[in-house]
Formats: C-alpha cells, sequence, structure tokens
C-alpha cells in the first residue's frame, strides 16, 4: 500500500474525511458567527450555548414531546432564533453605542449563565440521542466505513452554508442587509426598517447556531459541556478566516477541519493546539485574516 | 480599520477570558468558619467539568451523609465538610488544598478525582502533615513513587481496573490490544498496568494513540484503532472521554470487529450511554449499588438526594469518611500520624469493603468485581446495569507489596 510520510494512504484519506465531517461543524458554526459580526459588529460569545441548547432542545422534544430528528431540524433553529431575537431586543439593542467590549462580555455571561444551568439540571455525563432511522448504518468508502450520518451532516452543512452566502452575497435582500450595516442612517433614510432587519440576522446566525446543535445531537452525547468544547476553535476559525468574511469563514472552517484531521494521525497529542499555531501564524502575517479586508 | 482592530483585541481577549473563566468557579466553595475546635472534611473534586458525574457534587453530598451518620460531632467536636472545584487542573488543586491546610485548618481531603491534582495535593498533604484519602483519583503512583505516609487510596486504582479487566479479557482469548489513551497521569498509568497484564496473559500491545483530555470528537482516534486490526481495543480514559470514545466506536463499526474493554467505566457512564450502546462491555467496578442490601439502602438514599445511583468514588467518599471518623475517635485526636496509625489496623467493614484493610504503602486492599453491562432486555429496573462475573479478592486485585515501588512502605 502506498505511504504518505510514513502513513498508510488508507488511513491518511479516512482521517481527512473525518476533518471533513468536524469542519462542516466549524464551517456552520462559524457562519453563524460571521454573519452576526458582519452585520451587526457584535461578537456573539453564546454561540457556543447556543449551540448546545440547540442539541438540548431537539433531545428534549425526542424524550418528552415525541418530536422527530426532522421536525427538530426544522424547529429548533426556529426556536433558537425567537430566543436569540428577544435577546437582540431585550438586551443586546442597547449596547450598539457602546464599545464592542460590552456585547462581549454580556453574551460571554449569557453562555455561562445557560451553560450552569443545563449542567445543573442535566449534569456533565451527556444524554445519548439516538441516530434518525433513515440515516443508520455506515457507507464504505473503500479506505474507511463512514458512517452514514456523517455524510449526512457534511451534505447538510454544505447546503446551509452555501445557501447562506448566496443570500447574503448574490441577492438584492442580501445587499440591503450589507448596506445596512455600512451605513445604517442612509438605508433608514431609504424607508428600510434597520432594526428590523438586525434583529432578523441576529436571529438567523443564533438559528445557524441551533441548527448546528441538532446536527451534532446524534453524532456525540448532547451535553452540557459541548458548546464550550468547541467555541474556543471555532472563534479561532473566525479570525483565520477574516472577522465577517461570510465565504472565509465556511472555508476556513473545512480546512481547518482538514488541518485537524492530520494533526491527529501525525501526532494526536497536537490535535487541540494546531488551531492556535495556525492563528498565531496568521495574525502574525496578515492580521485581517485569510479572506478579510480592512474596513 | 481602528474599529476593526479594537475587535481584534476584544475577540482575543475573548479567547484568553474564556481559557480562564474557571476562575470564577474556583471560588465557589463554602467557607467554613474558622474554629479550630472542629473537623473539617475537604471534598477536593472536578464540579463542573468532564469528572463531575463521577464524583462531584455526589462526592460531597456522600461526605455530608457519612457526617451525619456519625452523628454530626467526634470526640464531642462538629465537623465540617468544604469543598471545592479543582476544574482538572493540578495548579489550581493544590492552590486550594494550601488554602484550606494553612487558613482553614481543614484536616483531611477527599475525593481528589484526577490523578493530576491528587499527586500535586499529596505531595503539600506531606508536607504539611494532614491527611489526603483519594479516591476519585487512579494512578498508582500514589501508593508507588510519590507514595506518602500521608496518603490513603480508597475506592479504586489503575492497577486494579487493569488487572480486572485487561487480565480477564486477555485470557479469555483477546490477545492483541490497542490503546486508546487519555494524555496525562491517569491514562498513561492505566496504559501501563493494562499493558502489563496483557502481557502476563500472554497477549501484546500493537499499539496506542494518546488523545488530549477532554477531547470533542473520537472519530479518527477510533479510525486508528480499527487499523492496528487489533482484537481488542482498551481505552484508557474516564467520564466524557469513554462515553465518547464509545460511542464513536460503535457509529463506526468497531465493535463489529473488535472487542472494547473500558479500563474506566463507572455506573454513570453507562447510564448516560444507555444499555444499547453500552450492552456486553467488560468492566471492572470497586462498588455496585446492586450488590446486596446494605449496598442497596445506601444506593437508594443517595438517589433520593442526587437523582442518580452512587458511583464507587462517591461511595468510596462515604465509606473513608467514616473510617476516617472512626479513626479520630480511636485515637482520641485528630493529629494526622495517630489517626493514620489507627487508620492501618482497622479492618473495614461497611456497605463499601468487607475486611478491607489499608495497607503501610496507603493502599485500601477491598474486594473488586468484574462486571459486564447488561443487554437492555435484562435490566428490569433503573440502573440495573451490571451482571456481576466474578469478584475479585482484594489481595488479587491490588499490586501485591512485594511490586512496591513506595520508598517509605518498603523499609517499615
Amino acid at each position: 500500500m502506498t505511504d504518505i510520510f510514513g502513513i498508510p494512504l488508507q488511513a491518511f484519506l479516512g482521517q481527512l474525511a473525518l476533518g471533513l465531517v468536524n469542519g462542516s461543524f466549524y464551517a456552520v458554526l462559524s457562519l453563524g458567527l460571521a454573519v452576526i459580526f458582519g452585520l451587526l459588529n457584535l461578537i456573539n460569545f453564546a454561540h457556543g450555548a447556543i449551540y448546545m441548547l440547540g442539541a438540548f432542545l431537539a433531545w428534549m422534544g425526542l424524550t418528552w414531546l415525541g418530536v422527530n430528528y426532522w421536525w427538530s431540524l426544522l424547529l429548533v433553529p426556529l426556536v433558537t432564533a425567537g430566543a436569540g431575537m428577544i435577546l437582540e431586543r431585550s438586551l443586546l439593542r442597547r449596547l450598539y453605542g457602546l464599545d464592542p467590549l460590552y456585547g462581549l462580555l454580556l453574551t460571554f455571561g449569557l453562555a455561562l449563565i445557560i451553560e450552569g444551568l443545563f449542567r445543573q439540571m442535566f449534569g456533565v455525563s451527556g444524554q445519548p440521542y439516538p441516530v434518525p432511522d433513515a440515516l443508520r448504518g455506515a457507507t464504505n468508502l473503500g479506505f474507511m466505513l463512514l458512517p452514514t450520518y456523517r455524510l449526512w451532516v457534511v451534505a447538510a452543512s454544505l447546503v446551509v452554508c452555501a445557501s447562506t452566502w448566496f443570500v447574503i452575497e448574490r441577492t438584492s435582500l442580501g445587499a440591503l442587509l450589507r448596506a445596512a450595516t455600512e451605513n445604517p442612517k442612509l438605508v433608514q433614510a431609504f424607508g428600510v426598517n434597520v432594526p428590523l432587519m438586525i434583529m432578523l440576522t441576529f436571529g438567523f446566525g443564533v438559528g445557524l447556531a441551533g441548527f448546528a446543535g441538532v446536527l451534532a445531537a446524534p453524532a456525540t452525547q448532547v451535553s452540557p459541556l459541548m458548546g464550550s468544547h468547541l467555541i474556543i476553535t471555532v472563534f479561532a476559525v473566525v479570525v483565520i478566516g477574516g472577522m465577517g468574511s461570510i465565504l472565509g469563514s465556511v472555508l476556513t472552517g473545512l480546512g481547518l477541519g482538514l488541518v485537524e484531521g492530520l494533526a491527529k494521525v501525525f501526532y494526536a497529542p497536537a490535535s487541540s493546539t494546531v488551531v492556535f499555531v495556525i492563528m498565531a501564524l496568521v495574525l502574525i502575517v496578515r492580521p485581517a485574516g485569510l479572506f478579510g479586508r480592512d474596513k | 480599520m481602528k474599529q476593526a482592530n479594537k475587535m481584534k483585541l476584544s475577540l482575543v481577549a475573548g479567547l484568553l477570558l474564556s481559557g480562564i473563566s474557571g476562575f470564577a468557579a474556583a471560588a465557589d466553595k463554602d467557607a467554613g468558619g474558622i474554629s479550630d475546635g472542629a473537623v473539617k472534611i475537604g471534598v477536593l473534586t472536578d464540579m463542573s467539568g468532564l469528572y463531575a458525574d463521577l464524583g462531584g457534587r455526589g462526592s460531597v453530598e456522600a461526605a455530608k451523609m457519612a457526617v451525619e451518620d456519625f452523628g454530626g460531632k467526634v470526640l464531642g467536636k462538629p465537623i465540617e465538610v468544604l469543598s471545592a472545584d479543582h476544574q482538572n487542573k493540578a495548579d489550581i488543586g493544590a492552590n486550594i488544598a494550601r488554602e484550606w491546610y494553612d487558613r482553614q485548618g481543614v484536616d483531611m481531603i477527599t475525593d481528589a478525582m484526577n490523578s493530576a491534582v491528587a499527586l500535586a495535593t499529596a505531595k503539600l498533604t506531606a508536607e504539611k502533615k494532614r491527611i489526603l484519602i483519594a479516591n476519585g483519583a487512579g494512578s498508582t503512583k500514589l501508593t508507588n513513587e510519590e507514595c506518602t505516609p500521608y496518603t490513603v487510596h480508597y475506592a479504586y486504582d489503575t492497577y486494579a481496573m487493569a488487572k480486572g479487566t485487561a487480565g480477564t479479557v486477555a485470557k479469555q482469548g483477546g490477545k492483541s490490544w490497542y490503546f486508546l489513551t487519555a494524555d496525562y497521569a491517569f491514562g498513561q498509568s492505566l496504559q501501563a498496568d493494562a499493558a502489563k497484564a496483557v502481557k502476563a496473559a500472554g497477549g501484546e500491545v500493537l499499539g496506542e494513540v494518546k488523545h488530549p483530555l477532554n477531547a470533542a470528537d473520537f472519530s479518527s482516534f477510533i479510525l486508528q484503532a480499527q487499523a492496528s486490526k487489533a482484537k481488542v481495543v482498551g481505552l484508557a480514559d474516564a467520564g466524557g472521554d469513554i462515553v465518547n470514545a464509545i460511542k464513536a466506536a460503535n457509529e463506526f463499526g468497531l465493535t463489529k470487529d473488535q472487542t472494547l474493554a473500558g479500563l474506566l467505566v463507572m455506573i454513570t457512564d453507562v447510564n448516560s450511554l444507555g444499555l444499547p450502546t453500552a450492552q456486553g462491555l467488560l468492566l471492572t467496578e470497586g462498588w455496585y449499588w446492586d450488590l446486596n442490601d446494605e449496598t442497596r439502602k445506601f444506593g437508594k438514599r443517595f438517589f433520593e438526594k442526587m437523582k442518580k445511583m452512587p458511583t464507587m468514588v462517591q461511595a468510596g467518599v462515604y465509606s473513608a469518611t467514616t473510617t476516617y471518623l472512626k479513626a479520630i475517635q480511636a485515637a482520641g485526636t485528630d493529629n494526622a500520624d495517630a489517626v493514620m496509625a489507627e487508620m492501618k489496623k482497622t479492618k473495614i467493614n461497611d456497605m463499601f469493603a468487607k475486611n478491607g484493610h489499608v495497607r503501610q504503602d496507603g493502599r485500601m486492599v477491598h474486594d473488586m468485581y468484574l462486571m459486564q453491562v447488561k443487554k437492555p432486555a435484562e435490566s428490569k429496573y433503573p440502573w440495573d446495569y451490571y451482571n456481576v462475573k466474578a469478584t475479585i479478592p482484594g489481595d488479587e486485585a491490588y499490586q501485591p507489596m512485594s511490586e512496591s515501588r513506595c520508598a517509605f512502605a518498603k523499609k517499615s
């Protein structure tokens, strides 16, 4: 069998495939962060907690109300988006004129509260969420047995990322959104309800986190810690990709998933830090991020 | 431009902030009053991380139950229970222990979940001449290279877990092994002990992969384990890590051709995995709530308070606290040397251990149990999870004194 840097090709390809799966989660999560940051200039630290909330809502729906996976995939993002909009309206809106640090602190506090509440209610070991029947089993890719559910994760995230990118960059609604962030007063003068637009955008970004949570539920344990596990990496992804860049965060998310996968083959203990090493390098060489533009 | 820079600055600040967020939780402990005329027991544990369900608040509750059952007083003086979250960081744990010993007058620290924390605390405890009764920690170093006259290692250790599970599986024909190991003191100790047991049974170790503590995704490690073609994949990790590893192993079809051996699975892990995923798994436990009437009684009392059955760590904290208090009573003092001497000469007979005894090196020797997780159909009531496959007598389960690497115990 062929070797790549002393690693059998089979293992190499397998790790790349898994990296792509993890990268899909990074992509959807960092996309939500990028949308919120790009349009609201807000660093949403509660993003990981909302991702965890999404997974728990799916679990609660299934366990307590009998709502199946597919309905959860549709409903949970709507519920989290609704909660996000209430949050935006009631708390975040008051901070828009202030230093962005305030928004960061507020959302950070919220994240701690949400996570603490769930830890109190459910403990840390997590709850099992079964893989939906239609996506059970595994597909033989030749070099590895990839669970069908993971393939679905990749497909679903790519579709969501691509449509978000399309709406924001290629439609008139997206153009309005982008215009409203550049110059809200002017856009408002044209008769556009900018505060409403901002609220909906925040809701959408948060909904994406909820969506990622539902996607993750069958793949991992539904645990109060799942958000904080991931969010730090996702922030690094956003920094590397260039803050606010939609395409950048998606591509970086997938790319870093791959890099992490490779790190696990070559030297597993480094897999948790490799992303941050890259972040440091990118900040030194290209402070605006790989895809970022200086405003 | 300026705005963007500021954003970046705050984002990076945020990243740092989240790294140290734990400090807020570190202050989260009940600071007892400072009275010299009291016996103070500190439960040092993981309150919020991946091991919080193995020890955590349940351990604090168990210590409190033990104090309550003891009557709340020893030698006419009140007994207090303090608790703190070490966040699985050795330095934070040692700082809390130092604070407890120096400023709060804590006499004994227990649970000490996480071997890195326990090893740091053991050193400090010897220096301050107090007592550490480790329950949550697994590393055999506590009673070997890093043993002290002030450490008792109570509920289990990696040697007993490894010998119970790995030894049995290897004897039953699982001769080639691959290890998936948590990359710190505990995982390494567990793997080393398991590898020894495998080799002693005529098996071989084909390889290992070390994963970071609290890894988010195990699929790539599982893939490496599959590629090894080993018959048995030994999981030398615990808590949230082992749960995620078992889940990923099932999902990726590892369990079809290879056997999983969980070297430290506790009952809360099985509960969290659910029987459909966990069934058939072989594991070793130091205690199980459904062994006999006594254990059931304690289990049910605990369940009423915590809504979970106790793990062997939590039951161990109860038993250790009681043993410690009894020793104070018998010694007529809470002086650490006198209490340790008392503990080392008295047999332990309670719902946790029968004829248990604390050896010179600090090892509490008691029977262990080889368990197999029941099939969903076999489970008749909530938390009915294990079939007892074998009882391993304490002297066989734990490392014999002849192999001890504990300097002071060998001399005496």
